[in-house]
């Protein structure tokens, strides 16, 4: 009884000594760890601060050496100049059009045919998937320059229906990835509707769709946030600035008040907080949509 | 994903035999509709541009005149062209320093992140700039990287009364700025990816490796790091593709300046194409860079047998 009881009291005294040895070291590299990941994340946020804070300065202020970081007076009013001096609602506007748009169309089409490729046998299958596969090897530097000219000579240049068009209809990668998941989902439910004698539309309506959400919202994310940043087909494609999408009327901004350094960072501010604030409430779906959409690929 | 291809369709393709033809025909009209809008959009957005770009780039065309064909001329021209070889080397000078560099704080940041208490705030703040968009990035470094009173500067000058740096003036510099830029804004991604795959990795396999008395150096070099070598694979190519077509954050923070210091291939096929309407040289430009990325993606399949580890 006693040996015993001197027994675990060794172990234990042990376990606490090692415990108490370890401890030291472990916090000091979990202090480290935290201390290099809040310096990255200072990196991280530091533009984006400076920003906000110059947004708000005077002119004078701005340009001060060496730097202050409080803005003394707080000029708000250069929010509502610099949203005035261009059309930032139109160009708001445009942007969720092109965005929601496209975003809609290419879920739907890309749903489709990944159904028609995951479950539907048809003559041609193997080598039309092989063709969809081949294309994401194209850069869109590539093929843009004959569908700029196809644009200007059916006289959709400086629409918005040039920059929908081409991605609503159109991509590789949305078909091959909504396809994947289309082949893990098991047949038994499709197979019942057969026998109960639906046809593939009610199939794809009321089964394949409704289990393929998670696959959808995280290409619906990829896509939209692409469509909203896309700068390059809307640099070519658009002439008038009440046609421009947000990162063109943004570019427009910066050229027409270069020197004006507080009133373009208002701008930039006005630019990109939509999009910040729709992350901030829902990063968690589309950090997860994202890493899902990258793993696939 | 292949293993699930094999298993899923085989049971459809029992079920089809035992169909009657006529409903089998009816099947591949739905397979054909329900393919009809993508296979539309492959035509008109991707293989019928795909041959006219090769078609242009065998002729001179300013897209309004008449089309006339030149032979293999605007590639030779551009093979030549000396604005060419200067967005070469400086596209190959800025992949060389954002994709390893990119790579590495990604990786850096992964691995803290996947050891850590708390990372949904930090996954946050390293994600933002992904999200930001390339032009307000471009406009928002443009300011901080400015030389007369760019914070940069402004902290070089009251702190260490330096003269400062023409970051992007600068010919020697801004090569390296822009890079610095483009690992600042893609860092989320990759961190994203490659904290996804670590999480993939099963934890029997770092317990299995303690067990056998590993340090935490050891189990990372023999154990964590081979183990993520398909996502890194993954991430360099991606990262590779994409500092090819590095146009935003030039168009934006330079112009393509000081001179052509930080002009670009596909700066220089935007140049050709929309800015001078020269279509058969811009179609030549984009072809060479079509080759070259194909080229340099084939090698890197070449070579992952050598280090990306696929024995899971």
């Amino acid at each position: 009884m006693l040996q015993e009881a001197v027994d675990t009291r060794t172990v234990k005294e042990s376990a606490q000594a090692e415990t108490a040895r370890k401890k030291p070291s472990e916090i000091a590299s979990t202090v480290t760890l935290h201390l290099i990941l809040i310096i990255g994340a200072i990196i991280m946020v530091v533009p984006f601060v400076w920003m906000v804070l110059t947004s708000l300065m005077t002119t004078a202020q701005a340009f001060a050496v060496p730097p202050s970081f409080i803005p003394n007076p707080l000029m708000w009013v250069n929010y509502p100049e610099s949203f005035n001096a261009l059309p930032f609602n139109l160009a708001y506007m445009n942007s969720a059009i092109v965005a929601l748009s496209v975003t809609v169309f290419q879920l739907i089409t890309c749903a489709m045919a990944a159904y028609a490729f995951a479950r539907i046998q048809f003559p041609g299958r193997e080598i039309i998937f092989f063709v969809f596969l081949a294309t994401m090897m194209i850069p869109f530097q590539l093929t843009i320059i004959p569908i700029f000219l196809t644009m200007k000579q059916i006289g959709l240049l400086d629409t918005l229906l040039s920059l929908i068009l081409p991605p609503a209809l159109f991509s590789a990668f949305g078909v091959f990835l909504l396809r994947q998941f289309i082949l893990g989902l098991p047949l038994e439910l499709e197979e019942a509707a057969i026998v109960d004698g639906a046809n593939r539309w009610t199939i794809f309506w009321q089964i394949i769709l409704p289990l393929l959400r998670a696959p959808l919202a995280a290409l619906g994310i990829f896509t939209f946030i692409g469509q909203w940043n896309d700068f390059f087909r809307p640099l070519i494609m658009l002439n008038t600035p009440s046609n421009f999408t947000v990162p063109l009327m943004l570019n427009q901004f910066r050229g027409q008040y270069a020197t004006q350094w507080t009133l373009v960072m208002a701008g930039s501010v006005i630019a990109v907080l939509p999009l910040l604030i729709v992350y901030i409430l829902a990063q968690r779906h589309i950090i997860r949509g994202i890493a899902m959409t990258g793993l696939k690929a | 994903m292949g293993y699930q291809a094999q298993t899923v369709e085989a049971p459809v393709a029992v079920a089809a035999k035992r169909k009657p033809r006529e409903r089998k025909n009816r099947d591949a009209l739905w397979g054909y509709g329900f393919l009809m809008p993508q296979l539309l959009g492959l035509l008109l957005f991707s293989i019928i541009p795909l041959l006219s770009v090769f078609y242009l780039s065998m002729a001179s065309w300013d897209g309004l005149g008449p089309i006339t064909f030149v032979g293999l001329d605007n590639f030779i021209a551009q093979l030549q062209s000396s604005d060419l070889h200067i967005a070469l080397l400086n596209t190959l000078f800025y992949t060389i320093i954002a994709v390893p560099g990119g790579l590495f704080f990604a990786l850096l940041i992964a691995l803290g992140l996947n050891n850590v208490r708390g990372k949904t705030v930090y996954r946050v703040l390293y994600f933002m700039p992904f999200i930001t968009g390339s032009v307000a990035v471009g406009v928002i470094w443009s300011f901080l990287l400015n030389t007369d009173f760019g914070l940069f500067n402004s902290l070089l000058r009251s702190v260490f009364h330096a003269k400062g740096v023409g970051w992007l003036t600068d010919p020697r510099f801004v090569i390296p700025s822009i890079a610095l830029v483009g690992i600042w804004q893609g860092l989320g991604f990759n961190m994203i990816i490659l904290l996804a795959g670590l999480q993939g990795i099963p934890v029997s396999y770092s317990e299995a490796a303690r067990m056998d008395g590993a340090n935490k150096f050891q189990l990372f070099w023999n154990v964590t790091l081979p183990m993520l070598t398909p996502t890194i694979f993954f991430c360099t190519v991606i990262s590779i593709l994409s500092s090819f077509q590095v146009f935003d954050l030039t168009f934006i923070l330079t112009g393509g300046g000081p001179g052509k210091d930080s002009y670009t291939m596909v700066y220089h096929i935007y140049h050709l194409g929309f800015e001078t309407s020269t279509f058969g040289p811009a179609s030549a430009a984009a072809v060479i860079l079509f080759a070259i990325l194909l080229a340099i993606t084939a090698v890197q399949f070449r070579l992952q047998k050598r280090w990306v580890n696929y024995d899971v």
